[in-house]
C-alpha cells in the first residue's frame, strides 16, 4: 500500500485514443437505392432493405467502397484487397434488422496516420489501426414532454459510415481536438463527409486511461460517449482525466466502463451495465460476397485523389508566394483554398487576396453566420473589386461601402449581377486620382493654413494628418489618399 | 376437364398457350382441389384466388389475341397452376412463415422468384404451410397445424416445405416452390414419392425469401416429374441484382437438354449408407444403382468420410444465422406484439416468447451460443471450417464423377409425434441431405422403391457446381428406369 503522501508526488499522464465515425455523403444508402439525405420527413427515406424486411437483401454501392478507400489511401493507410463484411447483433428499436452489417476481423483499411499541431508545437503524429465501413442506425427520437412513445425514424438507418480507429497515440485532450481538426479537414477535402458533429455527420468516442510517466504499462480505460462538438470531446477528456487521477491519487482504482458525456452539467457518467455488457456475436455477413479490391481500382481512386490540404499549403506558398500562415488559413478549408484560388484566377496581386479573404470574407460568414458555401458574392465580383481599389479607382475605405452593398444586395439574389463596377457608379464613389485635379487643392490648403504649416516644418509631424484631413474634407473624401499624401509631402517636406 | 390431376405442367402450358384449355378454368380446378383435398392435408395456409384467377384471365387474353394475329409470347409455364411455400414474399397476401409472430404480416414487395414465375406465365394459387419458419423436418412445428402426407393420414409429409410437396403429391398443383436449408425440399419430396431440385447455391434469387440460414437457403421447386422439375427450375432461376449472392451466368436451357444418352460416371459414397439406415429403403437404392450400372453408366463405390460430420456442421451454421435473421422480429416494427405498454425488454421478451415456437427457440439458442464470445471459435468457427473442408472434398470427387448417388433420406416417412420430442433423432433425418447445402452444390431427390407398407423412399443425386443439366438428365434416365 502507497502512502497518500507519496501518491500524491506522482505525476500522470493521459493515454487517449478516439473512435471516429463518419457519414459518407454519397447520393444513396450503403445498402440499397435510398436516398441520403438530412432533414426530411420521418420514415420517408426508406425502402424493404433498409427497413430490414423478411427477405429483403443488401447489394453494396460502390461508390461508399470508393470513398473509404478515399480517406485510407489519403491516410496512408492500406486498402486491403479482401475484406470482410460482419453481423453485429444486438437489439435496439432503431436497428431494424437486430444486427448491423459491419466489418470485424477483415477491414477494408488497416494502418496510416494522421498529422496535426497543437497550437505553435511541432507537428505530431497519430497512428490509425484501421478504417472499416458499415451501416448507420436510425435514430431514436424520445419523447418530449407530453408525449409517452419513443419513436423511430429510419430515414438515418443504412446511410454508410466509416469508423476510424485510432492507435492510442494522443497525449492530451488538446492533442484530440487537433486531431479531430486534421481529420475533419480530411473528409471535407476528399469530399467524403460534411464533417458536421453537430448534424450527427461526425461522431465520436473516446478511450482514455491514465498512467504514471515513465510507465510502460497502460492503464484501465473507460470509454467516453455522447459528445456532440470537437470542444465537447476536449472537455469531456479533461474531466476524466481529472477523475482518474484524484481517484487513482485517493488510492483507488479506474473500473472499465463506458461514460455518458453531459454536456449541460459537465460530467460524464457511467451508463447502466446492462446498456454496455454487449456481446455482438459478430459473425461473416452471408448476405454479402467478401469485398474484394483489386490493384487497379485503389491505382484509380490513388490517382483522382484530390490535392491534400499539407500540398496545397506549400504549392500556395510557392506559386503565390504568400506567407506560409496565410496558406494555412486559406487552406483551412477546400472550399475557401477553392474560392481563393477562383479569385486570382481573374485578380494578381495574391497577398491582397489573402488578406483581404482573411478579414473581410472570414468576417462576413461571421456576421451572416453562414457556411461558405452560402457565401453571397462570387470570386469575380471579389476579383474586381480587388482590382477596382489596386487600379486606384477607389480607395480601400470605399471599397468597404462597395462591398457591404455588394452583399447586401447579393444576400437575396444568388444570379445577382451587382458587379462593384455598378455599385460604384450608382454611389458616386470614383476616387480622384488626377492630379491636376488634386494639386490645386493641395496648394489652396498650405497656403490657407500658414501657422499650422510653419508648425508642421517646426518639427510638429502629427499635423501632417490635419493637412490630409483638409484635403480630403474638400474633396469630399474622394482624392486617392496615396496621391494626396505624396503631393502634401513634396510640398511640406521640401 | 376431369383429368387436371393427371396433367404435367407441361402439358398444361402447351393446352392453354394453343388456346385448347383456358387458363381460367385450369385455375378454378386447382383451387377447388385446393379448398377440398388441400384442406384435408392441411397443405395451405392462404389461397390467393383473386389474383390467380386475374392472372389466369390475362393469359387467356394474351392467348387469345396471338390467335387473332400476332404470335403468342413463349409462356414456358403458360397458365400452369404453380403453389408457394409460405416463406416467400408475394403481396395482396399474407407471408406468415409458419409462424404466430408474422401471422398477419404482409409485405410489400415480390420475392424475385414470384416476378420470374409470372413472367413465364404461372398462376399462383396460394401459400403453402410449412414448418415454422423453416425449422424443422416433419412440418409438426407450424403454427397452423402439421400438413399431411398424401401418402398415408398417420404419415408427415416431410419438412420444412411440407405444404408444397403435399399438394404435387396430391394432384393439386404439377409445379410447387418450396425452400431448402438443408433437405427441405428433397427430404418432403421423397416421403412423398414426388421430385425435388435443390439447386446450386445462387442459382434462384433468394431476395424475398424469408432468411433462415441465409449461407445455406435456396428456393427449390417440386415437380412429379423430371420434365416439369426442369421447367420449373428454368422460369425460377436467373442472375440477380438483388441478391448478392445470386450466381451470374448463361443458364443452358434445361429442358431442351433434358434427354440425353450420356453414360454417367456415378460415385456412390460409402457414408450414405451408414448405420441408422433402414433396410428397405437401402435395398431399393442398391437394386437402382444395380439399373443403372447395368443402363451402361458407371456406378463405383467411393469414400467421403467428412460426410459423417456435416449433420454436426450444418446444425451449428444454420442455428448461428437463424439466431441473427430471426432477430429482426422484435415487435417494434411489424409482426405480433405483446405488452406494447410495458418496459422495452418486456415487450421484446414477451412478443419473442408468444410469437415464436419451441423448435424455433431452440435454434435461437443454439444458434445464439455457438456465436457467443469464448464459443465462437470451438463451435462456428470449427464449423465453418469443417465446411469448407467438406466442400472440398466433394469438390475432389467431382474430379472423378459426373454425379454422386445415394439415398435421400435414412428412412421412409415417419409417424407424427414419433420424432418431435427427439429433436437430435430429427435433426438425423437431414444425414444425408445437409452436405449439399454446406457445399452448395446441387441435389436432386427422385422416387426409388417403397417400403413394404407402401412408403416411398427416395433417390438422391448430387451434382457438382452447376450441374443441374447432369442432374435432370439423369433424373430423365432414371425416370425411364424405373
Amino acid at each position: 500500500m502507497v502512502s497518500s503522501a507519496q501518491t500524491k508526488e506522482i505525476i500522470y499522464q493521459p493515454v487517449i485514443g478516439l473512435e471516429v465515425h463518419a457519414q459518407l455523403q454519397t447520393e444513396t444508402k450503403i445498402f440499397c437505392g435510398c436516398k441520403v439525405a438530412y432533414g426530411e420527413d420521418p420514415n420517408s427515406l426508406t425502402c424493404p432493405i433498409c427497413l430490414g424486411l423478411p427477405g429483403a437483401l443488401p447489394v453494396l454501392n460502390k461508390r461508399a467502397v470508393e470513398f473509404a478507400m478515399r480517406m485510407i489511401i489519403a491516410v496512408g493507410g492500406s486498402v486491403n484487397e479482401r475484406s470482410v463484411f460482419a453481423r453485429k447483433n444486438y437489439f435496439y428499436p432503431d436497428l431494424p434488422k437486430g444486427y448491423q452489417i459491419s466489418q470485424f476481423d477483415k477491414p477494408i483499411g488497416t494502418g496510416g496516420s494522421v498529422r496535426y499541431n497543437v497550437g505553435k508545437e511541432p507537428e505530431r503524429i497519430c497512428r490509425l489501426t484501421r478504417i472499416h465501413l458499415e451501416e448507420d442506425a436510425g435514430k431514436s427520437l424520445h419523447p418530449e414532454a407530453g408525449e409517452s412513445q419513443t419513436r423511430v425514424d429510419l430515414n438515418r438507418c443504412g446511410t454508410p459510415l466509416i469508423e476510424i480507429v485510432s492507435e492510442p497515440d494522443l497525449a492530451s485532450p488538446q492533442e484530440a481536438y487537433a486531431y479531430l481538426v486534421r481529420l475533419k479537414q480530411l473528409l471535407q477535402y476528399l469530399q467524403v463527409c460534411t464533417g458536421d458533429m453537430e448534424k450527427g455527420h461526425l461522431r465520436c468516442d473516446a478511450n482514455i486511461s491514465v498512467r504514471p510517466v515513465g510507465q510502460e504499462k497502460l492503464g484501465t480505460r473507460t470509454e467516453l460517449k455522447n459528445m456532440n462538438s470537437f470542444k465537447g470531446v476536449e472537455r469531456a477528456l479533461t474531466f476524466e482525466i481529472d477523475r482518474q487521477v484524484k481517484l487513482l491519487r485517493a488510492g483507488g482504482e479506474v473500473e472499465q466502463a463506458s461514460l455518458l458525456w453531459d454536456e449541460k452539467k459537465q460530467m460524464a457518467e457511467p451508463m447502466r451495465s446492462k446498456e454496455e455488457s454487449h456481446d455482438y456475436r459478430y459473425f461473416p455477413e452471408p448476405d454479402l460476397l467478401n469485398l474484394t479490391i483489386s490493384s487497379e481500382w485503389i491505382e484509380k481512386v490513388t490517382s483522382d485523389l484530390p490535392e491534400l490540404p499539407e500540398t496545397r499549403k506549400k504549392r500556395f506558398v510557392s506559386e503565390y508566394n504568400i506567407r506560409e500562415y496565410d496558406a494555412v488559413v486559406l487552406t483551412d478549408s477546400r472550399e475557401l483554398a477553392d474560392f481563393y484560388e477562383q479569385v486570382m484566377n481573374q485578380f494578381d496581386d495574391a497577398q491582397a487576396a489573402a488578406n483581404w479573404i482573411q478579414t473581410e470574407y472570414l468576417k462576413t460568414l461571421n456576421d451572416l453566420k453562414i457556411s461558405i458555401d452560402q457565401f453571397p458574392v462570387r470570386p469575380k465580383q471579389v476579383a474586381s473589386l480587388l482590382g477596382l481599389v489596386k487600379s486606384g479607382k477607389i480607395s480601400g475605405k470605399m471599397a468597404k461601402t462597395v462591398y457591404a452593398e455588394m452583399v447586401s444586395r447579393a444576400t437575396d439574389d444568388t444570379e445577382s449581377d451587382f458587379t462593384p463596377e455598378v455599385i460604384v457608379e450608382e454611389l458616386g464613389l470614383v476616387q480622384v486620382s488626377d492630379e491636376s485635379t488634386i494639386v490645386p487643392i493641395v496648394e489652396k490648403i498650405i497656403a490657407d493654413n500658414e501657422p499650422q504649416v510653419t508648425a508642421y516644418r517646426g518639427g510638429k509631424d502629427k499635423l501632417f494628418g490635419f493637412f490630409v484631413g483638409q484635403v480630403m474634407k474638400e474633396t469630399k473624401g474622394q482624392a486617392n489618399p496615396e496621391i494626396v499624401n505624396r503631393l502634401l509631402k513634396e510640398r511640406l517636406d521640401s | 376437364m376431369s383429368d387436371y390431376k393427371s396433367m404435367t405442367a407441361a402439358e398444361i402450358a402447351k393446352a392453354v398457350s394453343s388456346g385448347k384449355l383456358s387458363a381460367v378454368e385450369i385455375t378454378k380446378e386447382a383451387l377447388e382441389l385446393a379448398r377440398t383435398e388441400g384442406e384435408k392435408l392441411n397443405a395451405f395456409i392462404t389461397l390467393c384466388e383473386e389474383k390467380a384467377l386475374n392472372q389466369a384471365a390475362e393469359i387467356d387474353q394474351k392467348v387469345k389475341k396471338g390467335r387473332d394475329g400476332t404470335p403468342p409470347p413463349a409462356f414456358p409455364l403458360c397458365g400452369v397452376p404453380v403453389a408457394i411455400k409460405d416463406n416467400i414474399s408475394y403481396t395482396g397476401y399474407k407471408t406468415t412463415c409458419g409462424s404466430h409472430i408474422l401471422e398477419d404480416y404482409q409485405p410489400p414487395y415480390d420475392a424475385t422468384v414470384m416476378q420470374n414465375l409470372i413472367k413465364a406465365g404461372a398462376v399462383i394459387i396460394g401459400k403453402t404451410n410449412m414448418d415454422e419458419f423453416a425449422v424443422g423436418s416433419s412440418n409438426e412445428t407450424s403454427y397452423f397445424g402439421p400438413v399431411k402426407n398424401p401418402v398415408g393420414d398417420d404419415l408427415v409429409p416431410g419438412g420444412s416445405s411440407g405444404g408444397s410437396s403435399a399438394a404435387v403429391a396430391a394432384g393439386i398443383v404439377p409445379i410447387a416452390f418450396g425452400s431448402e436449408t438443408g433437405g427441405s425440399v428433397r427430404q418432403p419430396a421423397s416421403f412423398c414419392g414426388i421430385q425435388a431440385l435443390k439447386p446450386t447455391y445462387g442459382g434462384i434469387s433468394r431476395y424475398g425469401l424469408v432468411a433462415f440460414g441465409s449461407s445455406l437457403d435456396q428456393i427449390s421447386p417440386f415437380a412429379r416429374n423430371a420434365h416439369d422439375l426442369a421447367l420449373a427450375y428454368q422460369a425460377a432461376s436467373g442472375y440477380d441484382a438483388n441478391d448478392s449472392t445470386s450466381l451470374n451466368y448463361e443458364r443452358p436451357d434445361f429442358v431442351s437438354l433434358l434427354t440425353s444418352d450420356k453414360k454417367f460416371k456415378i460415385g456412390v459414397p460409402k457414408e450414405f449408407f451408414a448405420e441408422g439406415l433402414d433396410p428397405e429403403v437401402e435395398k431399393s437404392v442398391r437394386a437402382a444403382i444395380d439399373k443403372l450400372r447395368q443402363d451402361g453408366h458407371t456406378v463405383e463405390e467411393l469414400s467421403l468420410p467428412l460426410i459423417d460430420q456435416s449433420i454436426a456442421a450444418y446444425y451449428t451454421i444454420a442455428c448461428a444465422e437463424a439466431s441473427s435473421n430471426l432477430a429482426r422480429y422484435d415487435g417494434v416494427k411489424f409482426g405480433l406484439r405483446e405488452s406494447g405498454d410495458k418496459s422495452l425488454a418486456e415487450m421484446y421478451a414477451d412478443s419473442r416468447s408468444v410469437g415464436f415456437g419451441d423448435e424455433v427457440k431452440r435454434r435461437i439458442m443454439l444458434g445464439t451460443y455457438v456465436l457467443s464470445s469464448g464459443y465462437y471459435d470451438a463451435y462456428y468457427q470449427k464449423a465453418s471450417q469443417v465446411r469448407e473442408m467438406i466442400r472440398r472434398e466433394f469438390e475432389k470427387a467431382f474430379e472423378q464423377y459426373d454425379l454422386l448417388i445415394g439415398p435421400t433420406t435414412p428412412t421412409a416417412a415417419f409417424k407424427f409425434g414419433e420424432k418431435i420430442d427427439d429433436p437430435l433423432a430429427m435433426y438425423l433425418s437431414d444425414v444425408y441431405v445437409a452436405s449439399a447445402n454446406l457445399t452448395g452444390m446441387p441435389a436432386l431427390s427422385i422416387p426409388c422403391g417403397q417400403t413394404s407398407d407402401d412408403r416411398p423412399s427416395g433417390l438422391q443425386f448430387t451434382g457438382p457446381g452447376k450441374g443441374e443439366r447432369e442432374l435432370f438428365q439423369v433424373a430423365r434416365i432414371w425416370e425411364r428406369l424405373s
